[in-house]
């Protein structure tokens, strides 16, 4: 669907993402990690083609319908406007009336109850959940008809049984032909239930499933921090307060 | 009553308060985006700096629409240049630009002496420069605005809530932000003559923090401000005659007192509405909308 070869991109001079190779296949379901400032969402930009590389290509199927999930916190939560307002936004090119006819309220009503949110289209987007802003968006990207959704963040600042209900619904989305790929900071309740991961730091440092890409060695060139892997029902599980071969406590660590 | 439809007995008046209706309706309409898109500041220092194109034009005897309008360009292109520099920010680029062209204007007239169109119209506005060329202007340019509003509404809301994904949707955004800034920048021009320079930017803000008061919805809020800046220019200028002082003022003591109102009656509901509108995006950063926080 999407191919980068040797994609660099830079913010004034400061490169951002050097030399990255990403094939993205129509059974795509990846989730990227890495540190913060690590390029997660500018290489998600690249793929929604609103970041121009400064090196390498970028390849698009024609037949590329691409829907973006933006990092809630980047979301206007003030903005005056309601959830179905907010989803028929998918609805905009091409249209010249205002009002919506009555097959757009229909595929509103539509994805609303797919999204298991059906009911709250008056509402305004700030008077929901974290869960429900989070639906919201996808049910936005989905209006589209997108053979592939990307997400930026999607489980941040969310609890944990609203990070399993929305892991479960992409899930169910990916088991019905939908590629996706996310970024998270979530190692061990997104990204290591994904079927590929990928971890970034301005360049890829390691791919693949979570077994072979969450390992301690790919995980330190990533993060700059050493983690200890264990393993959990078949899944890498990252402990991240290691020091001198064990798991310690802040309180132990700071002397206390 | 008789007393209150007095003024109406004048052509300059009945002219004035047509513009001054007008002009209210359209800075309202126009506001909602302002306010919205975080512009206030833009609104605010393009107005001071359309006064030293009109101080300039009124020297040299040129069309002062047309001079104060090439002005106002020629800022912003600056603004603009000085900002995509990064040496400094936005917010200072507009400080030092607009005021220094408005200073630039304010020595323009005490160097040359005043001629022309008055200085005090231009700062304060004023009923009495007011004709028919003007109130087929305005009445003209609102209805024109509308008529792009309505016909680019969804690309309006979507490049406004959501410029980056908006254009990765398709929508032309550039368009539509350069159209914001030309309508802007005529609505200043146009509104300029009753309102003054100076009061511009609060007949953009006060109509539609109002309306953002008293609606959660996008459409119903263009409404509102529109209907409300109506309503505070025709009442302003009726105002302005009755208490002899500046319609300027007027229009916008009528605008705050309605806020003050509002602002009382819509209670915590109302102030939730409108935190950050201003410093929209100081106050999301300061805001995560997690489930218990996102509750209003």
């Amino acid at each position: 669907m999407v191919d980068l070869n040797a994609v660099t991109c830079s913010y004034d001079g400061t490169p951002v993402l050097s030399g990255i190779d990403l094939a993205v296949s129509a059974t795509q379901f990846t989730g990227i990690v890495g540190p913060s400032g690590s390029g997660k969402t500018t290489l998600l930009k690249v793929l929604l083609g609103t970041v121009r590389p400064v090196f390498g290509s970028v390849h698009r199927s024609r037949e590329l319908r691409i829907g973006y999930v933006p990092q809630v916190e980047t979301v206007s939560w003030n903005f005056p406007v309601t959830v179905s307002e907010c989803v028929l936004m998918a609805r905009t090119r091409g249209r010249v009336l205002p009002w919506r006819s009555r097959d757009e309220n229909a595929e509103v009503e539509q994805v609303l109850t797919r999204l298991g949110i059906e009911g709250l289209a008056g509402r305004h987007i700030r008077e929901l959940s974290g869960g429900q802003q989070q639906r919201v968006f996808i049910a936005r990207a989905l209006l589209g008809d997108p053979n592939l959704l990307l997400m930026d963040e999607p489980t941040s600042g969310v609890d944990v049984r609203t990070r399993h209900d929305v892991l479960h619904l992409l899930d169910d989305l990916h088991d019905l032909g939908l590629a996706i790929i996310l970024t998270t900071h979530d190692l061990n309740g997104i990204a290591s239930h994904l079927p590929h991961v990928v971890c970034l730091n301005t360049e890829i440092i390691g791919e693949g499933t979570p077994r072979q890409a969450l390992t301690a060695d790919i995980l330190e060139r990533t993060y700059g921090a050493r983690m200890e892997i264990l393993e959990h029902a078949g899944m890498p599980v990252v402990l991240d307060h290691f020091h001198h071969g064990r798991v310690v406590p802040l309180r132990q660590r700071t002397g206390s | 009553m008789g007393e209150l439809l007095r003024p109406f007995e004048f052509e300059f008046f009945r002219n004035g308060v047509i513009v001054a209706t007008f002009a209210g309706a359209l800075c309202g309409m126009v506001g909602v985006i302002v306010v919205l898109r975080g512009m206030s500041y833009i609104g605010h220092g393009l107005s001071h700096s359309i006064f030293g194109g009109y101080a300039a034009s009124a020297l040299i005897g040129v069309n002062y629409v047309l001079g104060a309008g090439l002005w106002g360009v020629v800022s912003a292109l600056m603004i603009s240049g000085v900002t995509r520099r990064r040496v400094i920010g936005a917010d200072a680029a507009i400080g030092v630009i607009t005021t220094a062209s408005f200073a630039l204007g304010l020595a323009l007239f005490a160097v040359f002496g005043r001629r022309g169109r008055s200085f005090d119209a231009a700062l304060f506005g004023s009923v009495l420069g007011v004709g028919s060329a003007d109130v087929w202007t305005i009445t003209g340019l609102t209805i024109a605005v509308a008529v792009a509003g309505f016909f680019g509404y969804r690309r309006l809301l979507f490049t406004t809530f959501d410029p980056e994904v908006a254009a990765a949707s398709g929508v032309r955004t550039g368009i539509v932000d350069a159209f914001v800034m030309l309508v802007l920048a005529t609505s200043i021009l146009a509104t300029m003559q009753v309102v003054g320079v100076t009061l511009i930017a609060a007949t953009l803000v006060i109509p539609a923090t109002v309306a953002r008061m008293l609606t959660n919805s996008f459409s119903r809020m263009l409404f509102l401000a529109t209907g409300i800046g109506g309503v505070c220019g025709f009442v302003g200028m009726n105002a302005s005659y009755h208490a002899d002082v500046q319609p300027g003022p007027s229009i916008v003591l009528v605008g705050a007192a309605l806020f003050t109102v509002v602002f009382v009656v819509t209670g915590s509901r109302g102030r939730r509405r409108t935190i950050g509108l201003i410093e929209r995006s100081a106050a999301d950063a300061l805001r995560a909308p997690g489930p218990r926080r996102a509750l209003s």
